[in-house]
């Protein structure tokens, strides 16, 4: 079994943030994946894309589902990251005040997306944009 | 207790969801989505004072079963629209985040561990 979704995500429409990762939600429990291993795709994904939204004015998400892993790949045409050994700490954060009004924007996304994934790869060039590779394995739970 | 516990203690209004008989055991109230998805582990109720479609978006990502929103906040259509589609309960209590917290607590649920 081997299943690629591919959805755009919309930069100018902050409510539709996170439909992409519903809806790979949705489909993982319908294939019978376990609720452990949907969780940590589901919360992964949806900070991905609030992310592309945030920071990137939206972009693209490409998802292939194996019986044994998840593979998300995110990419945005967006700024690029600067620093990224800096946007991975913990409470760093370049979000705009109206993005932190909404509830996000407290630094948590990218160190958040590595605790939930077994890889997590990022290619990033600044003005060109930024691609984000990251993997769930299902493994014995 | 259940969903049903939790509406009465909160003196709550149902603005959607029909299945109120899901039992719950933890509960954590935040503002701020991003602790949410970052902190909590196995909660499945989320009270906020937030309101807009993330709300109920991380409470699905964390398979949480109902939000309960404080200072008598209103859901918008959009995310009663949502939370239906998702399966989520939606209340809403006159009472504030403190309030509605601590009388949650002292009936029984918690709030998992410490960071």
């Amino acid at each position: 079994m081997s299943i690629q979704l591919h959805y755009v995500v919309p930069g100018d429409d902050f409510t539709r943030a996170g439909e992409a990762s519903g809806a790979v939600k949705t489909t993982l429990k319908q294939l019978g994946f376990r609720p452990d291993v949907i969780r940590r795709v589901a919360i992964a994904m949806y900070e991905g894309e609030i992310n592309m939204v945030i920071h990137a004015g939206g972009g693209e998400a490409d998802v292939e589902i194996l019986p044994d892993c998840v593979t998300i790949l995110l990419t945005d045409h967006g700024p690029g990251i600067p620093d990224v050994e800096q946007a991975m700490q913990e409470g760093f954060s370049t979000a705009p005040e109206n993005v932190r009004n909404l509830g996000f924007g407290a630094g948590m996304g990218l160190p958040n997306i590595k605790k939930y994934t077994d890889t997590l790869d990022i290619e990033t060039e600044i003005g060109v944009g930024t691609r984000m590779r990251m993997t769930v394995r299902v493994t014995e739970g | 207790m259940t969903i049903a516990d939790v509406k009465t203690i909160l003196n709550a209004r149902l603005v959607c969801g029909e299945v109120l008989d899901t039992q719950v055991h933890n509960a954590c109230g935040s503002d701020m989505m991003s602790d949410v998805l970052a902190f909590v582990k196995e909660q499945s109720v989320l009270l906020s004072g937030l309101v807009n479609t993330q709300v109920v978006r991380t409470a699905d990502m964390m398979d949480m079963v109902c939000i309960v929103f404080v200072r008598g906040k209103e859901p918008t259509a959009e995310m009663i629209a949502l939370a239906q589609e998702r399966g989520i309960v939606l209340l809403t209590t006159p009472l504030r985040m403190f309030t509605a917290c601590g009388l949650l607590y002292q009936n029984g649920l918690n709030g998992g561990d410490a960071v």
